[in-house]
């Protein structure tokens, strides 16, 4: 296991390399002069545009850009935005957002999505069954973009139910966007879990489990549900990893400041150093949350060893 | 293992003391799948008393392992139900329990042990965990002592360092071990009945006899009643009081099993005889049974053997065979019988 661990973190470093300077490559490759877009129509006077170029070390080849981006990474220093605004104070900001949010869509599809999921599977082609397949078809079949506008529009414009953007209200306010977010996932955590559950509960130890005079309940609740949660665990993993990537479009719609949306802003605004600085620290989470999911793996499955 | 529980009644029902441990009685269940009916089990009758081994001979799709399965309540419904029939456990109806009282009588009463133990048991708990849990949910001990009792049994069925190994899980076995755990389990809570559906097929020759031997040693310990279900004549021969031979859901002979094994007095056993290797009749070489066995979704009218059957005419397409009394204590569902049971008047 300790080996195993190690050898995974050692992949980490090409990854982590590989992954940062494709989005290093791919920001600087965006036509147009940050700079001049910075300014707009203000007049900006030669010299001011050198220094900043200089100070963002525009003029430089790429590689040594992104060398010498990669050094202050090591130190802590992500860099700065245009406004001269560290991008690690960024981070700081926009980050428990993004969290909260993530891990509230998170909840939301995990709970409901492993509930519609068994309650489908354990009468396959009744009522429930047909319920849950139909309703996930639809949420995966509409765009996340409708999702959001329209939950906007029913529950918090029509019903005001939920607040219909910002973060004003706290947690309450991260409850409806939470949902749209994560709608989708929660249809396929709803129909990995049915098929899961259904190819499980034909499996020879569940016909033992019956014969031992088990009830159904514990034979679907402890027997068939930890080896039907094996398949789903994996995909909560990287879901959550890019959860946490922040929701471009639902932090958009509901116009929460998260990750996401600086992101979005970053890229609109060629600030290199905001989009590389959040993408490296989301590349560094999706890799971790890969490795616990793996590490979780053996842990519901004893079958799995790491050598 | 002196029995701590009072076992005078079944599910709350008291029991008839006059009655066999076990009486099965016409027994049909059918499987309604979109392609059809089928008859999976077609009239299956036997009594088992205590102390006793019931055999049941067939190929696969005999419909032996189905009707096991319905003795012990564990047919997935739909498809299957049991659509006829009576199994009496010490002369209480089964059949009419409600389910929960049934499950009383599953794992604790009568218990179960399948083929391959691999897949048989629960690949994500460790099997002193499994084996424990059969104290829990029946006896309601706690954790500790259920865990305590596990690896007593597992002692019992001799598997070595039972203290370590009941945290081990169950891909950490071999064959042998593992079909040791599954009756450990089995066993757990003393069943009066124990149904081994092939319990030794996946198993490595050396290894079966040592198992059969295991079963046999248990059995004379406990007094229970064993029903044995295999395709292996050799088995029943050394093992069984009583063997049922199964074709296509019917049972096509039945008796005692050494006159059965010596003479048989239905093709199809002649036949499971022929295909197998024998050391006191001398023969060139193996005879298989030719063809296969039927469609259960089309069962030819009359005799379901007919097609395979050397001794096949034209009533057996016509008429199903009665099941003529060979001796007091044996039948045979053949028109033929007596010829065929001629056939090995002189082995």
């Amino acid at each position: 296991m300790g080996r195993y661990l190690i050898r995974r973190l050692l992949q980490f470093i090409p990854v982590f390399f590989g992954a940062t300077f494709l989005i290093f490559v791919m920001v600087w490759a965006i036509p147009g002069d940050p700079i001049r877009a910075l300014a707009g129509d203000r007049f900006l006077p030669e010299q001011v545009r050198q220094e900043l170029r200089d100070r963002y070390h525009l003029d430089d080849p790429l590689p040594v850009q992104y060398g010498k981006y990669m050094g202050g990474v090591f130190q802590g220093d992500f860099g700065d935005d245009f406004r001269g605004r560290p991008v690690t104070d960024l981070l700081a900001q926009r980050l428990p957002i993004t969290v909260r949010l993530a891990l509230l869509a998170f909840g939301f599809e995990v709970v409901l999505g492993i509930v519609a999921g068994i309650l489908a599977g354990v009468r396959r082609g009744g009522f429930m069954d047909n319920l849950v397949l139909v309703s996930t078809l639809v949420v995966i079949a509409i765009p996340i973009f409708v999702l959001g506008f329209l939950a906007q529009l029913v529950m918090g414009v029509k019903f005001g139910w939920f607040p219909v953007s910002g973060v004003q209200r706290g947690l309450y306010s991260y409850l409806l966007p939470a949902m749209v977010l994560g709608s989708v996932s929660l249809a396929y955590i709803a129909r990995l879990t049915r098929t899961s559950l259904i190819e499980n509960l034909r499996a020879d130890y569940v016909r033992t489990a019956t014969a031992k005079g088990l009830s159904r309940r514990r034979v679907v609740g402890i027997h068939t549900f930890r080896n039907s949660m094996i398949p789903v665990v994996t995909f909560l993993a990287i879901d959550l990893g890019s959860l946490m990537g922040g929701a471009i479009i639902t932090e958009t719609i509901f116009n929460i400041p998260g990750l996401g949306r600086a992101v979005f802003e970053g890229v609109q605004r060629q600030e290199g150093t905001v989009v590389v600085g959040i993408v490296t620290f989301l590349v560094v989470v999706y890799m971790v949350a890969n490795l616990l999911v793996d590490v979780l793996y053996a842990v519901l499955d004893p079958r799995i060893r790491y050598e | 293992m002196a029995t701590t529980l009072s076992r005078d009644a079944v599910a709350g029902r008291p029991v008839d003391p006059a009655a066999p441990l076990l009486a099965v009685e016409d027994l049909r269940v059918e499987f309604r799948i979109d392609a059809g009916t089928v008859r999976a089990v077609n009239g299956l009758s036997y009594t088992l008393g205590r102390g006793e081994t019931v055999a049941i001979l067939g190929e696969s799709g005999s419909g032996k392992s189905v009707g096991a399965q319905a003795v012990m309540g564990i047919i997935d419904s739909p498809p299957g139900f049991v659509t006829g029939g009576s199994v009496r456990f010490r002369g209480v109806e089964l059949l009419d329990l409600p389910e929960a009282e049934r499950r009383r009588v599953r794992g604790n009463r009568m218990a179960m042990i399948f083929q391959d133990a691999l897949t048989a048991l629960n690949p994500v708990f460790p099997v002193g965990w499994q084996i424990a849990e059969m104290f829990r949910i029946h006896r309601g001990l706690p954790r500790k002592a259920a865990g305590e009792k596990a690896i007593e049994l597992m002692e019992r069925v001799k598997i070595p360092s039972a203290r370590v190994r009941a945290g081990s899980y169950p891909h950490e076995f071999s064959g042998g071990m593992r079909q040791r755990v599954m009756i450990a389990m089995a066993l757990s809570l003393d069943p009066e009945i124990l149904i081994a559906d092939e319990p030794t097929t996946a198993l490595d020759v050396t290894v079966q006899a040592q198992i059969m031997s295991l079963l046999a040693e248990l059995q004379q310990q406990t007094g229970m009643g064993l029903i044995l279900i295999t395709h292996d004549l050799g088995v029943v021969a050394e093992v069984a009081d009583q063997v049922v031979v199964m074709y296509a859901g019917r049972e096509v002979e039945k008796g005692p099993s050494l006159p059965v094994y010596h003479r048989p007095a239905h093709p199809y056993t002649l036949g499971l005889m022929d295909s197998l290797p024998r050391r006191d009749v001398h023969t060139e070489r193996l005879r298989p049974i030719k063809g296969s066995p039927p469609d259960l979704l089309a069962i030819p009218p009359g005799c379901a053997f007919r097609p395979r059957c050397p001794y096949g005419r034209e009533i057996c397409a016509r008429e199903e065979p009665p099941l003529a009394a060979v001796t007091s204590d044996r039948i045979s569902a053949c028109h033929f019988w007596e010829e065929v049971s001629r056939e090995r008047a002189g082995a």
